[in-house]
């Protein structure tokens, strides 16, 4: 246990020390970031307002409180492992990996919070100026503050665990990008990232409840926003953690999947 | 004394599937409905033993099987069939013991990060492999000085050369002190004073570690300094298990004397293949077979200065040794 907290404060340290050399690019992506969300929260203030000051529950204010949070739990939940495997095999970069003594998903996870350590700050940032521009309705309540660190961190585990069970692709198709795309859109559908569920059809909140990406995004959002019951929190924790569980045990058999395929192959 | 091999190979296969496509739209078309395959035998049966502390030379042309052989003996590759055992362990099962005990070195990838000093890298290594923090520090410094790598330390390892950067990658692959080292071309597209240093490095490696080394390299200078033992392979196979003199003496028909006379006068066509000559100072090739007696004849018959008989350059022999192969 000690060398793996080892492992991650090297690779945290890696990561951080790695990302800092471009600024640009750094800058660039957090524009990205902002932007996405702010968009729809232009847009779903907008219809909603000309709906008569309401959609599916929401209000103006409601819509940028759901954004802004959404902005963050989305920046600490994503993740790039799909871009990240491509790289990698068309590379050949995978055989280094290999022959480490340790689960590359160790490496990543870590990778993937040096990321979070660096951009979480100019996030925060932004997400204070998105508040003062569009006066969110924010409900605080401390029962929710407390529930939503836990299912924030099971989010991201469990985001990270999905995309990169489907990162593995990447394995067996030279073609990875066309899976991510499909992988992209499943998740801004069922996610809560296009649109809040509630204002989504009857058949798409259904499905968002049996598939894990609302789970890794809409969850913990409208947890932070206290629009769930205790029942429904405590559900929310029980399909999380059902979904890890199972997202951990599909990870564990498509890795060796695919490392005996790569074995096979070779590259 | 007859220790068990370190590593053992025994009838070692294998076969990739690769896809086949005629060239045109036509067969683009018919290739969206079937997809032709066919086998390649990339390694077609290869035995051998190397014993701990050797340091082997395993040669051949490009594709003759030597990166699928490295990989199946580092666990990156399953070998279709065959037995394969290092450190007693089978590695394509890849355990973490086997792992932390052998290090591939290829020398056209890349482990370091490419946007930090190197150093970073090397403290990263020290996390994946549990390199205790004392052990770390005394095999660290003695890489930096066996490599001179003081210098590189703290540059992003993008901003070093290609050179600089090979002897930072070997230094990260030997960090957690491996036992059996697989080096894949170690020293390509480095200059010759840098090839010198790798290996004057890589044989004082093996001195102080008493690792196995198997190297593959196209420099015939990296074989001769290094290896007294070498491999050859070619389409798959084996073609020569031994000592570097006995491949010389087995793939060589001919021999190499020069002879040293006043002036160029003399016509030596008599005594053997005359390949040049400058300043009274002819090189002719003769059968080997015949070495002694003309050596003989030379000396009797003409005022010779100096004389020497020498084997062809290796890399003419290894030439020699594929072309057969392909005649």
């Amino acid at each position: 246990m000690r060398g793996l907290a080892d492992l991650y404060l090297q690779q945290l340290k890696t990561g951080i020390a790695s990302m800092l050399q471009y600024r640009a690019t750094l800058v660039i992506w957090l524009i990205g970031s902002v932007l996405e969300p702010l968009i729809y929260l232009v847009v779903w203030s907008t219809v909603s307002r000309s709906s008569g000051g309401a959609v599916g529950g929401y209000g103006a204010r409601d819509f940028a409180a759901y954004y802004i949070v959404l902005m963050l739990v989305n920046q600490a939940t994503h993740t790039w492992v799909m871009y990240e495997f491509d790289y990698r095999i068309r590379e050949g970069m995978f055989s280094a990996i290999l022959l480490h003594p340790v689960h590359p998903v160790h490496a990543d996870i870590a990778d993937n919070l040096s990321s979070k350590v660096v951009t979480l700050p100019f996030m925060a940032a932004a997400a204070c100026g998105l508040a003062v521009l569009f006066h969110p309705a924010f409900h605080f309540a401390w029962s929710a503050a407390a529930a939503f660190v836990p299912a924030l961190v099971l989010a991201f585990l469990l985001r990270f665990l999905v995309d990169w069970t489907v990162a593995l692709a990447a394995f067996w198709t030279t073609r990875v990008t066309a899976i991510n795309q499909i992988h992209f859109m499943a998740v801004l559908f069922f996610s809560g990232q296009i649109a809040p569920l509630a204002v989504l059809p009857r058949p798409l909140q259904v499905a968002a409840t049996v598939l894990p990406f609302r789970w890794t995004i809409g969850f913990p959002v409208e947890l932070a926003l206290g629009r769930l019951t205790p029942a429904q929190i405590l559900s929310g924790f029980g399909a999380q953690a059902g979904w890890l569980l199972a997202a951990a045990a599909i990870l564990r058999f498509a890795w060796r999947a695919s490392v005996k395929r790569y074995s096979a192959v070779g590259a | 004394m007859d220790r068990d091999p370190v590593i053992r190979l025994r009838e070692l296969k294998k076969t990739y599937l690769v896809s086949e496509r005629e060239p045109g739209l036509r067969a683009a078309l018919a290739s969206l409905v079937r997809r032709r395959r066919s086998e390649v035998r990339a390694v077609d049966g290869i035995s051998f033993d190397l014993r701990a502390g050797e340091i082997v030379g395993f040669l051949g042309p490009n594709g003759a099987g030597k990166t699928t052989t490295l990989k199946m003996l580092s666990g990156l590759l399953h070998p279709t069939s065959g037995e394969v055992s290092v450190l007693a362990h089978v590695p394509w099962k890849r355990d973490k013991a086997f792992l932390r005990q052998i290090t591939l070195v290829m020398g056209q990838r890349n482990q370091l990060v490419w946007d930090i000093p190197a150093s970073d890298s090397f403290e990263l290594n020290r996390a994946i492999y549990r390199i205790p923090a004392g052990d770390y520090r005394r095999t660290l410094d003695e890489l930096v000085a066996l490599l001179d790598l003081e210098p590189l330390l703290a540059k992003p390892v993008r901003n070093l050369s290609l050179g600089e950067r090979m002897k930072c990658e070997i230094a990260a692959a030997l960090l957690h002190r491996p036992v059996v080292v697989f080096l894949d071309e170690p020293t390509i597209g480095l200059d010759v004073t840098m090839q010198r240093r790798i290996r004057a490095f890589i044989s004082e490696y093996s001195r102080r570690t008493g690792a196995t080394v198997l190297l593959t390299s196209h420099y015939m200078a990296d074989v001769e300094a290094l290896c007294k033992r070498v491999i050859v392979i070619h389409h798959g196979r084996l073609l020569f298990d031994g000592d570097l003199s006995g491949l010389v003496q087995r793939f060589t028909a001919h021999k190499t004397i020069v002879v040293q006379l006043r002036d160029c006068a003399a016509d030596l066509r008599a005594y053997g293949e005359v390949l040049s000559c400058e300043d009274g100072r002819q090189t002719l090739r003769v059968p080997k077979a015949e070495t002694a007696r003309v050596t003989e004849r030379l000396l009797a018959d003409l005022p010779v200065i100096d004389l020497t008989v020498t084997d062809p350059p290796i890399e003419e022999v290894i030439e020699q040794v594929f072309a057969q192969e392909a005649a």
